[in-house]
């Protein structure tokens, strides 16, 4: 089972990189919303300000990326995932596959945030923790939402219609836990909102490793 | 003889009324008399979660055995928990007026409260996007089951954990805590049955108007 999550990874990527217009795309995305807040606001110096914009960055340039995660896959490839893998492999290596991808593309829009409008992180590690667990637990209910959304058609806007109020509760803990961050706030004051979110990444795809099997057969 | 409790939810819910705005209540400073909304808004948000309750077990039930008597049921119950949830946040709201001095306050329980409305309300929408039954019936069960417990971490945990105006969280104690005493019990319980007696009695009644329709229309 591992491998095979292992192959689905790999095919993912090799699908993204044989065509680069998507991930290049997602690249001008992030960079024109980044200059675009960039020229609204020269600096950010209030670090509540700076996180929640960040954060929303994040979570359209996610909303986007995650969208066709389900939409581009041929009704021949859905037929040759079902009848060669379990529906939870799928589910979880795409998962797995969005989470990595998330993670880099945050890593990047960390990067060039800090460059254009200051940078008032003082605990760098906690910051770049939140982001890693953010990455993956939005992309976890992100890459269901987009199961289901493309099963019901309208895929664009119905992944943010379905999608903000599922990640609400989430995008709040991960705020919570990244202004901490900001503040250098020490690692044990943070630990009660790591604990939440990494138990949310637990939960949330062992719901989606449930109930996708449901989506799949059509 | 099966209707016995549809009169006895009349008799409780006079009974709710006149001994809720009649009966005494402990003077407590700033609450005062508006503590009588603990009859109102706190026992119709038990109903709204029993009725949340029974529409998850229901669209639970559609999964494990595709019969689409269990998704009517499952969509009527939301639609009933939709309506008491309206009703305890107009309770709720004009309590805070009074209290908080203001409808709408920034505090992580009435976001949460916010979310899981939108949350319904895509439900909804997603329920009515999908072109025929069988799929609207499974996309629905499967979004409702998904977005269930991160409602409920956001709801029951994350008010826990942070500061909150809301009486029970962040410190401040929960009405039963100091102000439960027994006159109130007396009609608090009672408000609770009969608030839930009344939703069970819409819902029979929309239940069997949705079978007429479909059995008319086939």
């Amino acid at each position: 089972m591992i491998s095979q999550i292992g192959l689905i990874i790999a095919k993912e990527w090799k699908l993204e990189w044989r065509n680069r217009s998507a991930i290049a795309g997602l690249m001008v995305y992030i960079l024109s919303g980044l200059y675009i807040s960039y020229l609204s606001f020269k600096k950010i110096a209030d670090p509540a300000t700076w996180n929640a914009l960040f954060w929303i960055l994040i979570l359209f340039m996610a909303v986007n990326a995650l969208a066709k995660s389900f939409m581009t896959e041929s009704r021949g490839l859905q037929l040759f995932y079902y009848t060669f893998l379990n529906p939870q492999v799928v589910i979880i290596g795409k998962i797995l596959y969005n989470g990595i991808l998330l993670f880099l593309l945050g890593l990047i829009t960390f990067l060039f945030y800090a460059v254009l409008l200051g940078n008032p992180v003082q605990g760098v590690e906690m910051f770049l923790l939140a982001i890693f667990t953010g990455c993956f637990g939005i992309s976890s209910v992100l890459t269901m939402i987009s199961a289901i959304a493309s099963r019901a058609g309208h895929q664009s806007s119905m992944m943010a219609i379905l999608g903000f109020p599922v990640l609400l509760p989430l995008l709040i803990i991960i705020i919570h836990l990244s202004k901490n961050a900001i503040d250098g706030i020490e690692f044990s004051v943070n630990i009660k909102y790591l604990t939440l979110l990494l138990s949310l990444n637990l939960i949330v795809p062992a719901l989606a490793f449930i109930l996708f099997p449901y989506l799949w057969r059509e | 003889m099966h209707s016995v409790w549809k009169i006895v939810c009349v008799l409780l819910l006079f009974y709710t009324v006149i001994a809720g705005f009649l009966l005494p209540v402990p003077a407590l400073p700033i609450l005062n008399e508006t503590i009588r909304n603990l009859y109102f808004h706190v026992t119709m948000w038990f109903a709204m979660i029993i009725h949340m309750a029974i529409s998850i077990i229901y669209s639970i039930k559609y999964l494990s055995g595709s019969q689409l008597r269990n998704d009517l049921k499952a969509e009527q119950y939301a639609i009933t928990g939709m309506m008491f949830g309206v009703a305890g946040l107009i309770t709720g709201m004009i309590w805070a007026k009074f209290t908080w001095g203001a409808f709408w306050v920034n505090d992580v329980k009435l976001n949460g409260v916010a979310a899981a409305m939108l949350m319904y309300a895509a439900y909804f929408i997603l329920r009515n996007s999908a072109d025929d039954d069988t799929k609207r019936a499974r996309l629905s069960a499967v979004y409702l089951v998904f977005a269930f417990p991160l409602m409920m971490a956001f709801i029951y945990i994350l008010p826990r954990m942070t500061d909150s105006l809301h009486p029970g969280n962040g410190g401040n104690p929960a009405f039963g805590k100091y102000d439960l005493d027994n006159h109130m019990r007396m009609v608090f319980y009672p408000a609770i049955i009969a608030w839930t007696l009344l939703g069970l009695w819409i819902t029979s009644i929309r239940i069997r108007i949705k079978n007429l329709w479909n059995e008319t229309n086939l």
